[in-house]
């Protein structure tokens, strides 16, 4: 057993100081040294997306960094989402347009759509339907992943013309 | 309690005597009572459980596939510090191997599994010993200390190859499938034509996105054994689990959180499922197991892999008088729960909607040394369905004739049915229930535009590309039954409860039984909590498969919330109102008048703590605002669809771009629309992915090749088309009251006839596309004119 290091992981705005081995993953100690279990990890190789969270504002695949590497950066995770008025347009945009069945990608998704609309909140529907190709959904076939996606894109944009 | 419903009625005809008292949620598109804490984070996937003081497993699997186990050292990893304890097949010597479903094939039992290796161990990644630790990362360590001496012996990877032996005295055949009705041998002697179709589907399976787990404690104070992360069947595998044990069921209850996905893989029994609970037993510690994903691609069920050679003996019309069948099923390592259940199924829905007046099939169960292979999404009927249409595309090439012209001869008529097939399925009768195959050719054609399509096609073919469409049409089975039942309580505040023992795979089984019971009871979906999955809660269950629960489970919960609605109107017109019980109603969660509107009417919450026991709620009848249901049917429901595929080539690569895609389905009563149509996008995506991309690819040492999602690929966004859906309701089953048939298969079940025909009219060879899935160095192959596979 090699020897553990502390460390603060700082997620949704709270610090976590952890005790944990330099080979334990992000996602790993998120879901177990934090107790924050939302993050879901689908196959610990980078692939699925399931694992994704915000690293100061990026997605990242969470499985495939150490913990040590995300001391000293913003983390965001699917539970820091929703607030005291309610869900995040995202989650309620999966609700309403049934874009999640078994819900175990839906985490991950939501994270990628979150980062990716901060950063590019007038995406296109190809870059859009490009960037959710990252991530793997095995059952609701994305249809309705990208139209709840395309809707907060569509009512922000909305919301921000009405603003000028 | 009250009975459920005869199945004698005329086609078409609703049964209409227990009719609801109105439709408020039965058929809308309401969101998911699901949703909330899974958007949130919060579900509780097994992974994410845990009790104090809890150990994980860790399995060491085989890495060679087939061999004699000549010994096994486990010295360095029981020197590990970290090492809880260490088990080999001669530790658990006194489990018997893992049982299947009852089933009147013979003969499949010297074919199951230990829960770990004992003499021989049959593909690589079967279980040979576990490890325990109080750390994943740590038990993980020791399993890396476990080493094994393995003499190799030949590998078998075909089944179709000769047989070898599985194990002394027991050939690797483990059992031949027969049926058969009509003279077939005299339909072939006077047929005006025979068409015959050699054809393959590879092997791929459901692969959820979570991975397999379980979590297992002994709770002392009661001595029960609890296992975490049950689904699909958990009844049903309870008992056997804890006869595996030798523990009595109630010494054992399941418990089912979220699951993050079903398809027919997720909630077997594997050996790991009861290692944990003999190791929650053995160590007096709970034990955890969750699974990688290489695990999870090297020892969950795989599925789908089979050979068929199937011809028609036609007349000189090109309507069928017979179909003969062989199929050879490869089985992997060992029988797995589900029996003999896949090529069953198979040859038992092979002649979909078609009217075959003699049909014979024989299907050779046959082990490999592989992954073992059980149920994925429409188990057998993906595969035949696919068969069959190759037959039929192949019938309209032979006679000249358009694919839909052929099926168009041969599709059952609307007043064929009710429509008895002499044979067995699933040890169950045939009867297609209800139907009108034509009318939903026609209803495709005009929502497709075909002639505009057609116009678009030529016109892009005449442009040099490389485009064709296909389609696959299949008869789907659902609600099997005979029974299940569902209780219905309503508590104090007005909120009500069903306990089902059906299983909650991301289906939405919650909000569609939910929607049942509140058109039933007369209350807001939104109010109905809904249980699933528990054995401590209910006594029975079939759990979610085969496309069951809506029909089994909604038929039960219909029947549990109008007996609660009968009661809440009997107690409240004896003692709480003073009118006749024919004008009192339920009208959004509360008891009213119907005969005078403007009356403020009694919470339904106020009945119930008015039937608190007492004197005289005894004299009245059982205490509470409760009551059970049971529903039984004589017959499966037989919805029934069409596959439209449009594709584009690209000859260079070989690569097949999907275009767009058309489901026709017809669904008899669509509960919630919106997730039927959820389900059918799913399962197209499923579907699109074992017609074009994923497969289990082994080496000819029996190494698996497939075993991360960079080699087993799956659909992306970027693969997905457009899915159109055309859900229609002609064809109400008789079989149950609203008139419902299942939805969970519907997506999946023609995928891969129609992408294959589809590619066929692409490339402008009939009949070219002989295996799935259809992989770009194999379509390269046909185009260059080389034989698949080279």
């Amino acid at each position: 057993m090699t020897p553990r290091i502390d460390i603060t992981l700082n997620v949704n705005g709270s610090d976590h100081d952890i005790r944990v081995e330099p080979r334990r993953t992000l996602a790993d100690a998120l879901r177990q040294d934090c107790g924050l279990t939302g993050t879901n990890v689908g196959c610990e190789h980078g692939v699925c997306g399931a694992c994704t969270v915000l690293l100061d504002g990026e997605p990242v695949r969470s499985c495939l960094m150490f913990a040590v590497q995300a001391q000293g950066r913003r983390l965001r995770t699917v539970e820091g989402l929703a607030n005291a008025e309610g869900l995040h347009p995202l989650q309620q945009a999966f609700t309403d347009h049934h874009a999640l069945q078994c819900g175990y990608c839906t985490p991950g998704f939501l994270m990628l759509a979150v980062g990716t609309l901060e950063r590019h909140p007038d995406i296109d529907d190809e870059s859009l339907r490009e960037v959710l190709s990252s991530n793997l959904c095995r059952c609701t076939g994305y249809q309705n992943i990208l139209r709840a996606v395309r809707a907060v894109r569509d009512s922000r944009r909305l919301a921000r013309e009405d603003a000028r | 309690m009250s009975g459920g419903h005869a199945s004698s009625l005329a086609p078409g005809q609703r049964h209409n005597g227990d009719a609801d008292p109105r439709r408020r949620f039965v058929g809308a598109r309401v969101t998911r009572l699901e949703d909330p804490p899974l958007v949130r984070g919060q579900g509780t996937y097994v992974g994410n459980l845990g009790f104090p003081n809890q150990l994980h497993m860790r399995v060491v699997r085989s890495p060679v596939a087939h061999g004699v186990l000549r010994s096994i050292d486990t010295s360095a990893a029981r020197e590990h510090p970290g090492c809880r304890g260490v088990w080999t097949g001669q530790d658990v010597a006194d489990i018997p191997p893992i049982t299947f479903r009852p089933t009147s094939v013979q003969g499949l039992e010297p074919y199951r599994q230990y829960i770990l290796a004992r003499d021989r161990v049959r593909y690589i990644g079967e279980p040979v010993a576990v490890v325990f630790a109080a750390d994943p990362y740590v038990a993980e360590d020791i399993a890396d200390l476990v080493t094994m001496d393995i003499e190799a012996l030949p590998v078998l990877l075909s089944a179709d190859a000769p047989p070898g032996e599985f194990a002394p005295g027991h050939s690797t055949e483990a059992g031949v499938l027969r049926k058969q009705f009509g003279d077939v041998d005299a339909a072939f002697r006077e047929a005006h034509e025979v068409v015959e179709v050699d054809v393959r589907v590879g092997r791929h399976s459901g692969v959820p996105m979570e991975p397999r787990g379980a979590l297992a404690r002994h709770d002392h104070s009661r001595d029960v054994i609890e296992l975490y992360g049950a689904g699909k069947r958990p009844h049903a595998h309870r008992d056997a689990v804890a006869a595996l044990l030798g523990r009595s069921p109630v010494g054992m209850h399941f418990y089912e959180g979220h699951i993050g996905g079903g398809f027919g893989v997720r909630g077997e029994i594997y050996p790991e499922d009861v290692l944990v609970c003999l190791a929650a037993l053995r160590l007096g510690r709970p034990v955890k197991w969750i699974e990688d994903r290489r695990e999870n691609l090297l020892a969950c069920n795989h599925s789908r892999e089979q050979h068929h050679v199937v011809r028609a003996a036609l007349d000189r019309d090109a309507r069928i008088l017979a179909i003969d069948a062989k199929l050879w099923h490869d089985q992997g390592a060992y029988i797995r729960t589900h029996g003999a259940r896949v090529p069953d199924m198979a040859m038992g829905t092979l002649i979909g909607g078609y009217h075959v007046p003699a049909y014979r099939a024989v299907g050779h169960i046959r082990l490999t040394n592989k992954t073992p292979a059980a149920t994925y999404r429409s188990p057998g009927r993906f595969e035949s369905t696919y068969a069959c249409e190759r037959l039929m595309d192949a019938v309209a090439e032979r006679f000249g004739l358009s694919p839909i012209e052929v099926r168009r001869r041969n599709l059952i008529r609307r007043d064929q049915y009710p429509y008895p097939r002499p044979m067995e399925i699933l040890d169950h009768p045939v009867e297609l229930d209800s139907g009108d195959f034509p009318r939903l050719l026609d209803r495709t054609l005009e929502h497709l535009r075909w002639d505009d399509l057609q116009a678009e096609i030529a016109r892009r073919r005449d442009a040099g590309e490389c485009v064709g469409v296909g389609m696959g049409f299949f008869m789907e089975k659902s609600g099997l039954g005979p029974v299940d039942g569902a209780k219905v309580n309503v508590d104090t505040r007005g909120k009500v409860q069903v306990v089902t023992g059906s299983s909650s795979i991301g289906q939405g089984v919650e909000t569609v039984m939910a929607q049942i019971c509140a058109d039933a009871l007369g209350v807001d979906y939104a109010d109905v909590k809904v249980i699933h999955g528990r054995t401590d809660m209910i006594d029975y269950g079939i759990g979610a498969h085969a496309s069951r629960a809506t029909v089994m489970t909604g038929g039960a919960t219909r029947m549990a919330a109008l007996n609660v609605r009968r009661k809440a109107l009997e107690f409240a017109a004896a003692h709480m109102i003073e009118a006749p019980i024919e004008v009192l109603d339920i009208v959004d969660g509360k008891v009213v008048r119907t005969d005078r509107p403007g009356e403020p009417g009694i919470p339904l919450g106020r009945v119930a703590a008015a039937l608190a026991p007492s004197p005289e709620v005894v004299a009245f009848g059982i205490p509470g605002l409760t009551a059970e249901g049971w529903f039984e049917t004589a017959g499966l429901t037989h919805p029934y669809g069409i596959h439209t595929a449009v594709v584009k080539v690209d000859p260079d690569t070989g690569g097949v771009t999907v275009e767009r895609f058309h489901v026709a389905y017809d669904i008899g009563c669509a509960i919630n629309p919106m997730l039927v149509e959820g389900q059918i996008v799913g399962g197209v995506a499923q579907g699109l992915g074992g017609a074009l991309l994923e497969e289990f690819v082994y080496d000819e040492r029996g190494e698996p090749l497939s075993v991360t999602f960079a080699d087993y690929l799956m659909p992306t966004a970027r693969e997905m088309p457009p899915v159109e859906v055309l859900l229609t309701e002609d064809a109400p089953s008789p079989n149950n009251a609203l008139g419902m048939k299942g939805a969970g298969e519907a997506g999946i079940t023609g995928v891969g006839a129609a992408i294959a025909a589809a590619i066929d009219d692409a490339i402008g060879k009939p009949g070219a596309i002989r295996e799935l899935p259809v992989t770009p160095q194999r379509l390269r192959a046909i185009l260059a004119g080389r034989p698949a596979g080279a």
